[in-house]
């Protein structure tokens, strides 16, 4: 009986919070009680930590591989290990009721895996897996073999654009960047990921960090850097210490340091943490944050490739187009630019969140509709509600209505309806999301992270969101809509960066394709999504009422009153309309009108 | 100044020195060390260094991870990401504060035992809503769920 | 060189000028708030905005670097409404009390918007209230008049050399303070209230005294060193209300604590006004003229160097002269007198 068995269990941060490690803990314990060691089989069995495969929402995701054969367990807790081992590692019999479904298999077969191939395949703590997937091959066939003009050139031929929201072509990038006369330039990875939504830069960095590395190398090679800069969120701890690992792992093999390959190319990397600033994700306050200063964007042009880090020529790219380079140099241009469309190349990682059956991380070729990843990756609207509108782009981009769900998702066209790709975040809304309190959820967090250095942005992201909080409290006047537009519209044309030109246009976007809400906020003083509870009333149903007292003791302001196994009553003029009774009632007795 | 603080930024200095450090790494490493920026300490080691205090207190005041009081033992920090945010993370928030007995904009207990903040998305919206427990994640949360989970922390 | 167009006119500039610079040599007027030509492009106040073509959005004339061949158009219907809103920001956050403003009449942000007509704000809600009173003796500070032009934060830098302040905090919240918000610790040089656009820094002494009206400037040397900075007094009759200075002066309208506002000895009761000799050995000082006073002087040196020789006198000048008097000092001293005996208190 000399079976090879490898388990897989899911270590992303999703993995983790589901208790990966627990399960990972009695996983071993289980192994051994059963006595697999005397068996003999121990040596071919391996315990993997692996990156995240995407579909955190069915956590901890575990795979049992017997024999070439895999079963995909979901979600597996702790007190479930036991059977798990004894049925079917030593009974050989999978549990079937465990197992995932055809949605877990649609999810990854719908998607085309350039970035995220390797994601939950390797473990990411070790290089010599990357080694094993063809890793490291791409830098070593560019130092040794190739001109910084001929790597240029390829990734101009592929199409690949940045990654990270403007989706500037990275070859054209690279080469501005190799004109200048200068004794340094830099090389930057941009993983100070911070749009509310989005995971794709801390799952890749946590899932394959040698990709990145890797791609920075290629990069570093054909601008002529010999030194680059990881600025990575220091609230992604698990990433950051992978990125550390795999690092050191690289330095020890040469591929990074002094005479890469054998060649009189040197080359190193330095991770910087970033302190806690939305605006950093900006170039030009990513590179004041390196430089040590308070993270104020500065005016481009000079751009960052012509002036950047202590005034010498600067790359700025995300982690996603890093981790695109070394596939582009292993397999070609011409492979990459046959996927995605005329003027999107390649594919786009994405992280599909919100009302949504499956929601994780997903990488689809540029140019598929959102429809087809709603409902055939992302399985479909949540409960029985109704589709409302995806939000992409972060706080940066839009909400796209219903009648665009034919829309092909590429930068062109998110941006022909008024979004943007942005870093790739894509929150599906349903019928209870009001839609304007999305675009004041959305000015909360740009007003909160605006650095405050230029007028428009400062005053003008706050003045946006106090007419927003006055229409949902009811307190919307006529003229209003308009106010709005105009000023959205001005705080956009003359912000000094990326943060101000792009906050208004949540609230651009909804106002052109959900007027109809602002209007029943302002004039009817109404959410007809019931969100808004300033604008809602509460009462109690009596004959749904068991007089369990929860919503007594949930009201903060005592305006519940009523006897134990009677209804009870909300006393409208003490109401202050939080919404804790309606949170309390496990009986669906409070209703929100 | 106490000997043992006067140590601890001499060895942040000798360190900065060392490595080229700039001042975010500095004020990282002063936290880390001291629980918190303490004035004492930037004005200690705005002379060591010969940098302006100035650009200790615009940097620390600028990012949100630094923080100029002390701090409780246990920091709850709550994400206000975007799905977090529709799947209820600010009831969360009002649950907590209840429960810690907070009032507006306190964020720390009396008794120091816990800080409560909110901290951009942690891009774990997969699990949302996510809190984090010191360093420990607790995804798919509810306020029930939550006043539960804290009860370890408690003693 | 480089040539290009501003507003169809075509105007030569040298290699690293802004457009800004390139639009001042041709006397087009662009609004700024955060510019001064004497410290480094900051680009926040975005009303110096232009319109370049082949770039996508208006850029910031102060920080674009000129290229040959621009075409740069200064102001259209667009960039007047962009502006426009700008200063109506800045006004919704900004105490609109400039009847009582120490700097009423030479405020950058009241002639924004006496310009772009502004008499109703569409733009209300919350104000900062970054107001605080500091203890020190000179700078008056109304933290919710400032701009967050960064001028003073600039000057106080580049120029002085201090950084005695800095931003703190961020977003509306964002303001410009001493470390940990103490009262100001400084040199008080007071070129961070020369170069403030708005009232958010003055002087304490101006308080109180008339703004412009029956105000009399008078274009003077400061007194104080041989630097020689070139100094406007302001005055209302016999009393200096204020010192200020031109920036196309040698000095560059920079000053020190002493030439800014050591100027109140000018009307103190206790300042001599003419000479006073002490007739009797023990007596009171009385009044002289200069003449009877020269005359004592040059007499009594007279004697001394009869008496004793001429190296029995030495001359000891001071550093408020200025280079043309010294010369003259140690030329009494060396020729008129007869002594190498000539020192200057700057060596010691």
């Amino acid at each position: 009986m000399n079976r090879e068995i490898t388990v897989n269990v899911c270590m992303g941060t999703g993995g983790i919070a589901a208790g990966g490690e627990q399960v990972m803990k009695a996983l071993k314990q289980e192994f051994e009680a059963a006595g697999i060691k005397n068996a003999k089989i121990m040596e071919n069995c391996k315990l993997h930590k692996v990156g995240c495969r995407g579909f955190c929402a069915r956590d901890v995701l575990v795979d049992v591989t017997i024999d070439g054969e895999t079963s995909t367990y979901q979600y597996i807790e702790e007190k479930m290990v036991k059977r798990l081992v004894q049925d079917h590692v030593v009974g050989g019999k999978p549990i079937t009721e465990w197992l995932v479904g055809d949605d877990y298999h649609t999810f990854h077969e719908k998607q085309t895996k350039i970035v995220l191939h390797d994601l939950g395949k390797i473990d990411p703590e070790s290089i010599d897996e990357y080694l094993g997937v063809d890793g490291y091959k791409a830098a070593q066939k560019v130092v040794a073999e190739m001109t910084p003009e001929e790597v240029i050139k390829t990734i101009k031929d592929s199409g690949l654009r940045g990654r990270g929201g403007g989706g500037f072509p990275a070859g054209v990038k690279w080469a501005f960047c190799a004109a200048n006369e200068s004794d340094q330039r830099y090389i930057i990875c941009n993983a100070d990921e911070g749009d509310p939504g989005a995971f794709m830069d801390r799952s890749v960095i946590e899932g394959n960090p040698h990709a990145v590395i890797e791609g920075m190398i290629i990069g570093a090679y054909a601008i002529g850097s010999s030194l680059g800069y990881v600025y990575i969120r220091a609230e992604y701890p698990l990433a950051v210490d992978r990125l550390h690992t795999a690092l050191n792992a690289a330095r020890e093999r040469g591929y990074l340091g002094e005479k890469l390959f054998g060649t009189d190319f040197n080359f190193d990397i330095k991770v910087k943490l970033g302190a806690g600033a939305f605006v950093c994700g900006e170039e030009t306050a990513l590179i004041a944050s390196i430089e040590g200063e308070r993270g104020m964007p500065r005016a481009k042009p000079p751009f960052p490739a012509n002036k950047g880090l202590w005034g010498k020529p600067t790359i700025i790219n995300n982690v996603e187009t890093f981790a695109n380079v070394p596939p582009i140099i292993n397999k070609g241009a011409d492979w990459f630019a046959s996927i995605g469309s005329e003027k999107s190349k390649g594919t786009k990682v994405i992280a599909l969140t919100g009302k949504i059956r499956n929601t994780g991380l997903i990488e689809i070729p540029m140019g598929m509709t959102l429809k087809e990843i709603i409902y055939d990756i992302g399985g479909g609207i949540e409960g029985d509600k109704l589709f409302k509108a995806v939000q992409t782009g972060g706080p940066s981009g839009g909400c796209i209505p219903q009648q665009y769900i034919d829309l092909p998702v590429h930068y062109e066209g998110l941006q022909s309806v008024g979004s943007m790709m942005g870093s790739g975040g894509m929150v599906v809304l349903d019928e209870t999301d009001c839609m304007v309190a999305i675009a004041k959820f959305f000015l909360t967090f740009t007003q909160e992270e605006s650095c405050g250095k230029c007028v428009p942005c400062r005053i003008g992201t706050k003045r946006l969101l106090e007419i927003l909080t006055r229409i949902t409290e009811g307190e919307g006047r006529k003229g209003d809509i308009e106010l709005l537009q105009q000023l959205a519209e001005d705080v956009r044309d003359s912000s000094l960066c990326g943060l101000g030109m792009s906050a208004p246009n949540p609230v651009i976007s909804t106002i052109k394709y959900f007027r109809h809400e602002y209007e029943a906020h302002i004039n009817q003083k109404k959410c007809p999504s019931k969100t808004c509870n300033k604008l809602l009333t509460f009462f109690i149903r009596e004959h749904q009422c068991v007089g369990c007292g929860m919503c007594i003791r949930a009201c903060a302001v005592n305006a519940i009153t009523g006897e134990k196994k009677q209804p009870h009553h909300i006393d409208q003029d003490k109401c202050i309309k939080c919404g804790s009774c309606f949170d309390a009632c496990k009986f669906n007795a409070v209703l929100k009108e | 100044m106490e000997k043992q603080m006067e140590e601890v930024l001499e060895s942040i200095y000798q360190k900065s020195v060392a490595h080229g450090d700039n001042i975010i790494t500095v004020l990282q490493n002063m936290q880390n060390e001291l629980g918190y920026i303490q004035e004492e300490a930037v004005y200690w080691y705005s002379k060591r260094a010969n940098i302006p205090a100035s650009q200790f207190y615009g940097v620390a005041t600028f990012y949100s991870q630094f923080h100029l009081n002390p701090r409780g033992k246990n920091i709850i920090t709550v994400c206000s990401g975007t799905v977090c945010h529709v799947k209820g993370a600010q009831r969360i928030v009002s649950k907590l504060k209840e429960e810690l007995k907070l009032k507006d904009k306190e964020q720390t207990t009396k008794d120091m035992n816990f800080t409560l903040e909110n901290v951009n998305c942690v891009g774990a919206c997969s699990i949302a809503p996510v809190v984090i427990v010191n360093e420990k994640v607790f995804g798919k949360q509810s306020p029930d769920k939550m006043v539960k989970n804290i009860k370890p922390y408690k003693e | 060189m480089i040539t290009l167009t501003i507003d169809n006119k075509t105007v030569e500039v040298v290699k690293g000028s802004t457009v800004l610079e390139a639009a001042k040599k041709l006397k087009i007027d662009i609004p700024t708030l955060c510019y001064d030509s004497r410290m480094k492009p900051h680009g926040a106040c975005r009303l110096c905005i232009v319109e370049i073509e082949g770039m996508r959005r208006p850029v910031t004339s102060c920080t674009t670097p000129a290229e040959q061949g621009m075409a740069v158009t200064t102001t259209s219907a667009h960039l007047e409404r962009l502006r426009k809103t700008t200063v109506e920001l800045l006004l919704s956050d900004h105490p609109n009390d400039c009847m009582v403003c120490i700097r009423a009449g030479s405020c950058t942000l009241q002639e924004l918007a006496y310009k772009y007509g502004i008499r109703e704000n569409r733009f209300g809600g919350a104000m900062r209230d970054h107001n605080r009173v500091d203890e020190n003796p000179f700078i008056m500070r109304e933290q919710n008049k400032c701009v967050l032009c960064g001028l003073c934060v600039r000057v106080c830098e580049e120029v002085q050399g201090v950084s005695a302040i800095g931003y703190a905090g961020r977003g509306f919240e964002a303001k410009i303070c001493s470390p940990f918000e103490h009262d100001l610790n400084c040199e008080f040089c007071g070129q961070c209230v020369s170069v403030c656009p708005t009232g958010a820094l003055s002087a304490k002494m101006w308080a109180g005294h008339p703004r412009h009206e029956g105000v009399e400037l008078t274009e003077t040397t400061c007194t104080y060193c041989g630097c020689g900075c070139n100094i406007t007094l302001h005055s209302l009759g016999n009393e200096i209300t204020r010192v200020s200075s031109r920036t196309d002066n040698h000095n560059r309208g920079w000053l020190c604590v002493k030439g800014r506002f050591g100027y109140e000895f000018i009307n103190s009761e206790d300042r001599l006004t003419t000479p006073l000799i002490r007739r009797e050995k023990g007596g009171a000082l009385e009044p002289a003229s200069w003449e009877e006073a020269i005359s004592l002087v040059v007499d009594k040196f007279s004697a001394i160097k009869e008496k004793h020789g001429a190296d029995a006198l030495g001359g000891l000048a001071s550093a408020r002269c200025t280079n043309e008097e010294n010369y003259m000092f140690q030329k009494l001293f060396r020729s008129a007198i007869g002594t190498n005996n000539v020192d200057h208190c700057a060596r010691y």
